[in-house]
C-alpha cells in the first residue's frame, strides 16, 4: 500500500525552536545506533537480552508469564522478547538475522530444525563450562534428546520440552457412549477399527464428527501412523527409501476417517480446536499445547476434558512430536556480559519449566523438574506422560522438521486427501514425487 | 496488493522569467534537501537491484556460506523449472481475472457516487474504506466468510437452500480455480477503492458545460456516457490499467496468507515461488534469477501497454 505522508505542518504546529528540533533528531539518531547491536548499558545500566520465539499460541501466554517472573528476579537484566508468526515466517527471520550476525541473542527453535538452520554458519555453539556455571548439567536431560542437540560434536541447542500430538476427549460425551474407565480415564482401544467404532458412537452424540484434527498439519498425523506401523524413511544423496504399503495405510486412515464423516474434511489449527470446544467433536487429535486454551474455555469447569496418548492404530501408541529448544543465533561479536545473561536466562527457563509443563502442556526436558513429585502428580499431564517414550521425531534430512519444506509440501497433499479431492494412491505417488524434487535441490546446509 | 502511486508529472509550468532578470547562480543547496531520500533510495532500491542481478549469477545462499560464480546456471534452471512456469501461469491467470472487475467496477462506482447527491459522502467512504485496512485483517475477514463449516457464505447458501449442509463448499482451498476466485473476490473488495478514487477525481474534472451542451442537442444519458464521459476518462483508464496490471502481477500477500499456494499448487504465484526458493530453500542466487525473470516480464508488459495507449491517444 502506498505510504501516505503525514499531513503537512503537523510537526511544526506549535513551532518548536530549531534547536529543540535538532536535539530531538540527534537523540533519535542515537537511539537508532543503539539498536544496531547488543549494547550493554545503552540507556539504562541493565544488560539487555533479546529473545525471539515462535510461540504465538496458548503456550505463548505462559512463556510471557515466565518472562515476567524472570525479569522480576533479575532486575539487572532487561529481557526483550519478540514473538513471530509460527513456522516459516519465524524461521526466515531467524536465518536472515543470523546470517547478518545481528539476530537476537537467543531464540527458540524446534530441535528437528537444528540441521536445517545450518548450525555451522548461523548458530553459535554453547560450551559445557558456561552451562555448569549457570547450574545446568548434561545429565539433567533425557539422553535421546540431549544427543540431538549436538552437531559435529558441538552443542548448539538447549532442549526446553518435548511436545507431541495427543488425544483430548470430552468427558461428558465419552461418559454417554460408555468410553470411560471407572476412574474416569478413556478406555484403551486396539487397532484402527476399534477406535473408529468409538468415533462412530461419538458422532451419534455430537451430530457432527467423532474427532477433530488439523487437516492443514497432515504430516504430523501421517508420521504418527506411519511410525506406529514401524515405517522408516531414510535419505541418501539423491534417493530415499520408504515403505509404500505402510505409507499408503497411513494415508488411507485419513481418507477413510474423512469419507465416513468421523473427522472434518477441512479444518485449520484454530477451527480444529474450536470443533472440540463447541461440541462438534468429542475428541481432538492435536498437540498438547492446546491444553491451556481448553482449560480456559471450561471456565469454572476446567475438568470438562482430559487427554491421553494417541490411540494405538497399528500396534502401539507412537506419536509425532518435537522439542522446543533454545539456540544462540550467530553473533559477529558477543559482549561477555550479554552472553552470560543469555545463558542465565536459558538456565532459568529450564529450571522453572514446571510452569511450562503445567500451563503449556509440554513435557519439560529438564529432568529435575519432570522427576519431581509435584510434576508427577500433575493432572492431566500424568495421563499422557508416556508420550515422551513414544514420541517420534521427523526424519533426518535438511528439508525435514516442523514447518520445514517436507512438512509443508506433504501437508498440502494430505489436505487434499482429507477434503476427499485426492485418492490415497494418488497422494502417495505425488508425495514421493515431491520428495524426489526436494532431494534434487542443492543441499544448502552441507 | 500494493499499489504504487505514480508521482505527478513534474511541474512543467516553470514561470517564464522576464528576459531582463539576471540569470540565477547555480546552487547546490537543493541537493541537500533531496539527499536523505536519494540516500535511502540508493541504499534500499538501486543497490539491491544490482546486487540481485549479481547474485543471480552466483550460488549465493542465505546460510552465509561463501558464494561462487555459477554463470548462467540459475537462469538456465529458471527457464526449465516447471514449477516456476506454473507459478507464472497462475500469476497471469490472477491478473486476467482480477484486472477487468477492478477497472469496470471502479468506473461504475465512480459514476454512481458522482451522481449521488445526498449519499455521496457515505458511498465514497464505503467504497474506499476497505483499501485502508491492512492485508492481514482483510484476509482474516474473508477467511471467516469463506470458512466451510460455520462461515458466513456457506451459512447463507444453506439458508437459501443452495447448498447441502453435509457437503459444504470449500472456498479458499477449493479445486478447479475456486481458491483463485476466492482471492480475486477478496482483492477486488479490498483494492477497488483506489481505482474508484482515481476515476472519481477524473470525473470531477470534466467540464459540466459539455454535458449541458450535449443535452441541449438532445443526447441521452447513455450517449453522454459513451461519447463524452468514457472518452474523456481515457487517460485515467490507461493509468489505472497499467497500475492494476503491475499490482496484480505482483500478487503475493493475500495468496500466501489465504491459500498458501493450495490446493496442490493451483494458486502458487510467481512471488510466492521466489519466496520459497529464497527464504525456505535459502537459494538467494536462484531466487534472484527468478525475480529478474518476473521483473523483465512486467517490464515488457508495461512498455507494451504504454505504447498501445499512447498510440491510441495520438
Amino acid at each position: 500500500m502506498p505510504n501516505h505522508p503525514s499531513p503537512p505542518g503537523s510537526v511544526f504546529k506549535r513551532g518548536p525552536s530549531r534547536r529543540a528540533l535538532l536535539t530531538g533528531t540527534a537523540a533519535a539518531a542515537g537511539l537508532g545506533l543503539a539498536g544496531c547491536g547488543s549494547v550493554t548499558g545503552g540507556l539504562s545500566d541493565k544488560t539487555r537480552v533479546k529473545q525471539w520465539n515462535l510461540l504465538a499460541g496458548a503456550d505463548g501466554a505462559i512463556m510471557t508469564e515466565m518472562h515476567g517472573n524472570f525479569s522480576a528476579e533479575h532486575p539487572d537484566v532487561e529481557l526483550e522478547a519478540t514473538t513471530f508468526g509460527w513456522g516459516t515466517p519465524f524461521y526466515t527471520r531467524l536465518v536472515m538475522g543470523a546470517s547478518s550476525g545481528n539476530a537476537a541473542d537467543i531464540a527458540t527453535i524446534h530441535l528437528s530444525r537444528l540441521k536445517s538452520v545450518s548450525p555451522d554458519t548461523l548458530l553459535d555453539a554453547i560450551t559445557i563450562d558456561e552451562l555448569t556455571e549457570a547450574g545446568i548439567d548434561a545429565a539433567d536431560f533425557p539422553e535421546k534428546i540431549w544427543e540431538k542437540c549436538f552437531h559435529e560434536d558441538r552443542l548448539y541447542a538447549l532442549p526446553l520440552d518435548t511436545h507431541a500430538l495427543v488425544n483430548y476427549y470430552n468427558r461428558d460425551v465419552c461418559q454417554q457412549i460408555g468410553a470411560l474407565n471407572p476412574d474416569g480415564t478413556l478406555i484403551d482401544t486396539t487397532g484402527r477399527e476399534s477406535y473408529f467404532d468409538l468415533l462412530r458412537a461419538a458422532k451419534e452424540v455430537t451430530g457432527e464428527f467423532g474427532t477433530s484434527l488439523d487437516t492443514f498439519g497432515g504430516w504430523r498425523q501421517f508420521w504418527a501412523w506411519y511410525r506406529q506401523a514401524d515405517g522408516e524413511m531414510t535419505f541418501g544423496d539423491d534417493d530415499f527409501e520408504m515403505d509404500d504399503d505402510k505409507a499408503l495405510q497411513a494415508i488411507e486412515t485419513m481418507y477413510l476417517m474423512a469419507e465416513e464423516g468421523l473427522c472434518p474434511t477441512f479444518s485449520d489449527g484454530a477451527q480444529c480446536a474450536a470443533n472440540f470446544e463447541n461440541g462438534a467433536a468429542a475428541f481432538v487429535q492435536v498437540g498438547n499445547w492446546e491444553i491451556n486454551r481448553f482449560k480456559l474455555f471450561g471456565g469454572d469447569n476446567p475438568d470438562w476434558f482430559s487427554m491421553t496418548e494417541m490411540p494405538a492404530f497399528f500396534g502401539n501408541r507412537r506419536t509425532q512430536g518435537d522439542c522446543h529448544s533454545f539456540v544462540l543465533p550467530h553473533h559477529n561479536s558477543w559482549d561477555p556480559e550479554v552472553r552470560k545473561a543469555t545463558v542465565e536466562y536459558a538456565a532459568y527457563m529450564l529450571k522453572n519449566s514446571y510452569r511450562w509443563g503445567e500451563g503449556g502442556g509440554h513435557t519439560p526436558s529438564y529432568l529435575p523438574v519432570t522427576e519431581s513429585p509435584e510434576y508427577q502428580a500433575l493432572q492431566p499431564n500424568a495421563e499422557y506422560s508416556g508420550v515422551v517414550e513414544n514420541v517420534q521425531f521427523d526424519p533426518d534430512v535438511w528439508f525435514s522438521g516442523s514447518a520445514a519444506r517436507l512438512f509443508d509440501e506433504t501437508g498440502s497433499i494430505f489436505l487434499q486427501v482429507y477434503s476427499l479431492a485426492m485418492k490415497p494412491e494418488e497422494a502417495l505417488e505425488l508425495m514421493k514425487d515431491r520428495i524426489h524434487t526436494l532431494l534434487a535441490l542443492p543441499n544448502p546446509v552441507d | 496488493m500494493t499499489v504504487k502511486t505514480a508521482t505527478p508529472a513534474a511541474a512543467s509550468a516553470a514561470m517564464t522569467r522576464p528576459p531582463s532578470a539576471p540569470r540565477k547562480k547555480k546552487s547546490w543547496t537543493g541537493l541537500w534537501f533531496v539527499l536523505p531520500f536519494v540516500a535511502f533510495y540508493a541504499l534500499f532500491l538501486i543497490w539491491p537491484t544490482f546486487l540481485g542481478l549479481y547474485y543471480s549469477f552466483t550460488d549465493k545462499s542465505l546460510t552465509g556460506r561463501p558464494a561462487s560464480w555459477v554463470g548462467l546456471d540459475n537462469w538456465v534452471e529458471a527457464f526449465g523449472d516447471e514449477r516456476a512456469w506454473n507459478a507464472l501461469v497462475n500469476t497471469a491467470e490472477f491478473t486476467l481475472y482480477s484486472t477487468p472487475p477492478l477497472v469496470v467496477l471502479a468506473i461504475v462506482f465512480a459514476l454512481l457516487v458522482n451522481r449521488a447527491r445526498k449519499l455521496g459522502w457515505f458511498l465514497r467512504m464505503a467504497f474506499f474504506a476497505p483499501f485502508v485496512v491492512p492485508v492481514s485483517v482483510v484476509t482474516m475477514i474473508w477467511m471467516w466468510i469463506y470458512q466451510p463449516e460455520g462461515g458466513l457464505l456457506n451459512h447463507y447458501l444453506q439458508l437459501l437452500g443452495l447448498q447441502d449442509a453435509s457437503a459444504p463448499t470449500v472456498w479458499y482451498q477449493g479445486e478447479n480455480g475456486m481458491a483463485m476466485w476466492s482471492v480475486v473476490i477478496t482483492t477486488v473488495w479490498w483494492t477497488v477503492g483506489f481505482n474508484f478514487l482515481l476515476y472519481l477525481a477524473a470525473l470531477q474534472t470534466i467540464d459540466p458545460s459539455v454535458y449541458e451542451a450535449s443535452s441541449i442537442d438532445g443526447a441521452s444519458w447513455w450517449r453522454q456516457l459513451w461519447h463524452i464521459t468514457l472518452p474523456l476518462l481515457n487517460r485515467t483508464t490507461a493509468m489505472v490499467i497499467v497500475l492494476q496490471l503491475i499490482a496484480s502481477l505482483r500478487i503475493f500477500d493475500q495468496m500466501y496468507i489465504m491459500t498458501g499456494g493450495g490446493p496442490n499448487r493451483e494458486s502458487e504465484v510467481a512471488i510466492h515461488y521466489i519466496y520459497i526458493a529464497g527464504f525456505e530453500g535459502y537459494r538467494i542466487g536462484y531466487a534472484s534469477a527468478l525475480s529478474y525473470v518476473l521483473f523483465i516480464l512486467i517490464l515488457i508488459i508495461s512498455i507494451f501497454q504504454f505504447r498501445l495507449f499512447s498510440r491510441k491517444e495520438s
